[in-house]
């Protein structure tokens, strides 16, 4: 009875609930059910997930509004994926114990560069409110693609190529794990309720005696850091770093991910990279297909992938007029809150 | 004198061309409640500002428990030990009440970053304290059972209360409240006024407020500060601000009365 007591706390429930999603899609997997193309998908949500719980850290629980965390992305990318494949020249044929023990540091370290980058762009934007955060972050991450298009020695233009496949599923899940886990944890905690107090009324928050500039770029800081994990994993998936991969497209896909789930909720975040992730790679090629195969003899025009923009900007529209707070609002699944103490 | 709380010499402050405080003189001993009022735009939520650090003053020198505070920043000068509510409702409308007070409480506990991701045996020790005395205040305030709604769908009385018993949360010595009275009715600032005189013998305060319900004013507060135009027109004990006749000309303008 007392080990199922154990289970009836969130954070047990937290990790069993991970676990058993990883063992499902194994299982699929070893009997091919999910392989491929579908397992691919699952792991860019999975970095997605990565990706927007951290904006949401940023957006959702400290109120600013940053659309350039694409840019963290890319500094992690371009940092781990210069170790692996320049410096230490890493490939898949070498045994696993010693390539990802390196693989591990080098998306460390591609975190805390971005992080790095992160608490300096924090610091002089922190006067900046709103629009104007906003202005300034975009404009960062376009510096960012702008320095990495110059730098020769990452490929410039043509990308970083050749950069072995080190992601793996169960890397990226774990990853993904470690990053809700901290978050959940700091932010049901005083330091997360001085997160949120900063949202609600910075005034007010400064006047109860909340560091509010502390927490705002700690908040950068610590978004950016699992962003640039996130880019790591990613180029190591995809095997490629592109400087078109991190431009303002994909930084608006993390937005929309973020206040399609609900600002302020990771679960909300979890849910939208899943659903937003799936609808772009698999559904709406499908979809688009199908459709041009009617249009195309009917009106003699396809229906291409560029489209997806449309279909983003009606999914935000929709949402903005039936459900302007996202799907969780900001509401938690029951596991995602640590239990009280 | 030794028991000055608070202390202000000479404090000036400008909006552009505008001298919304001028010259601003207070010795604020301890454990007393004292009173500023006058007009509106008179400059008295400016005062409040500048103590706080909101806005660093053009002029002057405050000094908290003979500290200067003049150029701190507002989240420095509350950790010294000041505390203040708002002339318009600030709380944190999304979270809950106990959240509220929680926020507050934040400052006097030291978990770092690493030990709250780590969720270690002192973090669980200090979450488990805050929570209690969280629950504690706001039993004072008799909103224990209100603890876990949100602080904006709290009817208005409550939250006037609630930030009060959020300033108290920062561990305070000296209490600003910024119109504790606007907008209730003779019962409620009837029990405002017990509760102010519960919270100061409990918590050990001194208490500076502003105001404009006179009927509050008069009888709550031992010294009021009348100001007009950034100047400080009157000062003593209630009785003899009701009868001068510079305040009545502030308030009601020249041959207003008689």
């Amino acid at each position: 009875m007392k080990f199922l007591n154990f289970f009836k706390k969130s954070t047990p429930q937290f990790f069993m609930y991970c676990l058993a999603f990883y063992l499902v899609i194994l299982l699929l997997n070893q009997f091919d059910i999910i392989s491929g193309y579908p397992l691919l998908i699952i792991e860019i949500s999975l970095i997605y997930v990565i990706l927007a719980t951290s904006l949401n850290l940023i957006n959702g629980f400290t109120g600013q509004f940053s659309i350039g965390h694409m840019g963290f992305a890319a500094v992690g990318a371009y940092v781990s994926g210069t170790l692996t494949t320049l410096i230490w020249k890493l490939s898949v044929d070498q045994p696993i114990y010693q390539t990802v023990p390196l693989f591990v540091v080098a998306l460390l370290l591609g975190g805390i560069a971005a992080a790095l980058v992160g608490f300096l762009i924090g610091l002089p934007t922190l006067r900046l409110r709103g629009d104007y955060l906003a202005i300034v972050t975009l404009g960062f991450g376009e510096i960012i693609r702008t320095i990495i298009n110059n730098i020769d020695y990452v490929g410039g233009p043509r990308g970083l190529l050749g950069i072995p496949q080190l992601s793996n599923f169960t890397l990226i899940t774990i990853f993904t794990v470690l990053t809700l886990y901290v978050l959940r944890s700091l932010i049901f905690s005083s330091h997360g309720r001085a997160f949120i107090s900063v949202r609600e009324d910075e005034v007010a928050s400064e006047l109860v005696g909340v560091n509010t500039t502390r927490y705002k770029v700690m908040a950068f800081t610590i978004g950016a850091f699992f962003a640039g994990i996130a880019g790591g994993l990613l180029c190591h998936l995809i095997q490629i770093a592109h400087p078109t991969q991190f431009g303002f497209l994909p930084s608006f896909m993390v937005l929309v991910i973020v206040y399609l789930g609900g600002m302020g909720s990771l679960t909300g975040s979890v849910i939208a990279a899943f659903l937003l992730t799936i609808l772009e790679k698999y559904l709406l090629p499908m979809g688009l297909q199908a459709l041009s195969s009617w249009t195309l003899p009917a009106f003699g025009f396809q229906v291409g992938v560029e489209w997806r923009m449309v279909i983003y900007a009606l999914l935000l529209i929709i949402m903005m007029l039936f459900r302007p707070e996202g799907i969780m609002g900001m509401k938690e699944a029951k596991f995602m809150m640590p239990e009280e103490h | 004198m030794a028991d000055t709380v608070l202390a202000i010499q000479n404090l000036t402050h400008f909006f552009g061309g505008l001298k919304a405080v001028s010259n601003f003189e207070l010795e604020l001993p301890q454990g007393v409640i004292w009173g500023i009022i006058g007009p509106n735009g008179a400059g008295k939520t400016t005062v409040f500002n500048l103590i706080t650090g909101v806005y660093r003053p053009s002029q002057g020198k405050i000094l908290f428990l003979n500290q200067d505070i003049t150029n701190l920043k507002p989240h420095s000068i509350i950790q010294k030990g000041i505390a203040r509510t708002f002339q318009n409702i600030r709380l944190f409308g999304n979270v809950t009440v106990l959240d509220n007070v929680r926020i507050g409480l934040h400052l006097n506990y030291n978990t770092s970053i690493w030990e709250t991701i780590l969720r270690t045996r002192k973090f669980s020790q200090e979450e488990r304290k805050i929570k209690e005395e969280a629950m504690e205040l706001l039993s004072h305030f008799n909103l224990c059972s209100r603890s876990e709604e949100k602080a904006r769908n709290l009817p208005y009385g409550e939250q006037r209360r609630l930030e009060i018993a959020r300033a108290l949360a920062t561990k305070p010595k000296l209490l600003l409240l910024d119109e504790p009275a606007a907008g209730m009715n003779p019962k409620e600032v009837d029990s405002l006024m017990e509760l102010i005189y519960q919270i100061r013998q409990e918590f050990n305060l001194t208490i500076l407020l502003i105001e404009h319900q006179m009927r509050f004013v008069m009888r709550i507060c031992e010294h009021i500060k009348v100001m007009d135009f950034g100047e400080t027109i009157a000062e003593g004990p209630p009785s003899e601000i009701q009868n001068n006749p510079r305040v009545i000309e502030a308030y009601l303008g020249k041959g207003g009365i008689h």
